[in-house]
């Protein structure tokens, strides 16, 4: 039931507008590269240093000294540009980058986000995540609804150390699109074949639903 | 003016227990390779390392960790190692954790000689305990400081002997800015050429913030995620 980690990429690369420049998180929004339209123009940024982000390397030509922020061995393409991790986070920090897509852990209907830390358990820390919440004019957050247990990842309040407050704007889950405004969450679409009851089930925050709810096409 | 020496133990052997060293690098991409193996050789104890990661278990910071040698980390993100973690989780390592745009811009503060700077990162979070907030056009902004380190060690991929720098690629990431940051800062280079050699259209960090450079040898240049495509 819901969509895949493909095509919840898929369905936000729909946000994507011609000449954007972009930050895409680790994990399912990076797969929204794979999806953007022909003809469209997007620069990917990477915070390590890159604006103009390539596809991975033909095997045997990767570069030790070029990677993106998940580590992973890129390419440059044509236009590309390296900076400083400085310069990076200021063109993120004066608002820039037209998109940032990330992962979450829980969103609030506040439009909270955590994502970074759960106390006792995991000690990895916020990496750029923190600079690019508090920036970024637009962010959307690819995310599972539930986690393994069936609980809500979309709550009234964040049960886990904050990433940044009052910072999302859209949500695109497993189930469905969702905005956040005015301290609660708004359904916008339905994943195929899932019901508005059953995303109503799975959001343990306010959700507002109005008039018919599109599903989603792919 | 001779800021050439021979290689990383000569380069180091002035930095004692207890100091605070900022170095170069993100994951293992530009980490000062030669001058971490002559850390370890010297076998320096209680150091504060800044960095934005602590390498792997057996590269980068991580050779550094698996000798107990670091007191303290402050860095944006260190997944990836387990020793880290262990050493975290058992108290023995202290960590500050830092947004990784605050962790490099206030290695620019220090560069460009500002007391402080004002971030939106970390506003009501954790981060922002004990912080200066200040409005500015209705948005929150915490106060960061300027780093004070003792000592700065860089990767570049070339400089000459008067200490100016290139860097290549992704490389590039801190280094510069910690290069500025440092009260002394310590350069090893993939090549040294003479004054003169290298264009100064060209240069990323002028030698003014470089007092010791050498050559480095034998570059591993780990790869941590090596990722590819089918031709």
């Amino acid at each position: 039931m819901g969509m895949t980690k493909e095509q919840i990429a898929q369905r936000i690369a729909r946000e994507l507008r011609d000449g954007y420049y972009v930050n895409l998180g680790i994990g399912i929004p990076t797969l929204v590269a794979n999806y953007i339209p022909s003809g469209m123009s997007v620069v990917l940024q990477s915070e390590n240093g890159l604006l103009g982000m390539g596809p991975f390397p033909f095997d045997g030509e990767e570069d030790a000294d070029l990677i993106n922020a998940g580590k992973q061995t890129i390419t440059t393409l044509p236009g590309s540009v390296f900076f400083d991790s400085a310069m990076s986070f200021g063109m993120i920090r004066a608002g820039k980058v037209d998109l940032t897509v990330l992962g979450a852990m829980e969103v609030s209907q506040d439009g909270d986000i955590a994502n970074w830390k759960i106390p006792g358990k995991m000690v990895k820390g916020m990496g750029g995540a923190m600079d690019l919440v508090a920036s970024a004019r637009n962010i959307i957050v690819a995310m599972m609804h539930t986690n393994p247990k069936g609980e809500s990842k979309l709550l009234p309040a964040c049960q886990l150390p904050l990433t940044g407050i009052r910072c999302v704007k859209r949500i695109v889950s497993d189930l469905a699109v969702l905005d956040v405004h005015d301290g609660v969450f708004h359904l916008l679409e339905r994943a195929p074949g899932v019901s508005v009851d059953y995303i109503k089930e799975r959001t343990a925050g306010t959700l507002v639903v109005q008039g018919e709810i599109p599903e989603i096409i792919f | 003016m001779n800021k050439v020496v021979l290689g990383a133990d000569q380069a180091i052997s002035d930095i004692e227990d207890g100091a605070v060293i900022m170095l170069g690098g993100f994951g293992l991409c530009g980490i000062p390779e030669n001058c971490i193996a002559a850390l370890v050789r010297k076998k320096v104890k209680h150091l504060t390392c800044i960095s934005n990661n602590a390498g792997v278990d057996d590269f980068g910071i991580g050779l550094m960790l698996q000798q107990r040698q670091v007191k303290k980390m402050i860095s944006s993100y260190v997944g990836e190692n387990a020793e880290f973690e262990r050493q975290l989780l058992s108290g023995e390592l202290e960590v500050e954790l830092i947004p990784q745009g605050t962790l490099a811009t206030r290695c620019l503060a220090a560069g460009y000689g500002m007391p402080a700077i004002y971030t939106p990162a970390g506003v009501g979070t954790e981060v922002a305990a004990g912080k200066e907030v200040r409005t500015f056009n209705g948005k929150e902004f915490l106060m960061e400081m300027a780093f004070n380190a003792d000592f700065a060690i860089v990767k570049a991929w070339r400089g000459d002997t008067q200490g100016n720098l290139i860097f290549r690629a992704t490389s590039r990431n801190f280094n510069p800015l910690m290069a500025m940051a440092g009260k002394l800062t310590i350069a090893e280079v993939e090549e040294l050429v003479p004054v003169g050699e290298l264009d100064p259209d060209h240069i990323h960090t002028p030698g003014i913030y470089v007092h010791r450079i050498f050559k480095g040898s034998n570059y591993e240049k780990r790869i941590e995620q090596r990722t590819t495509r089918i031709r």
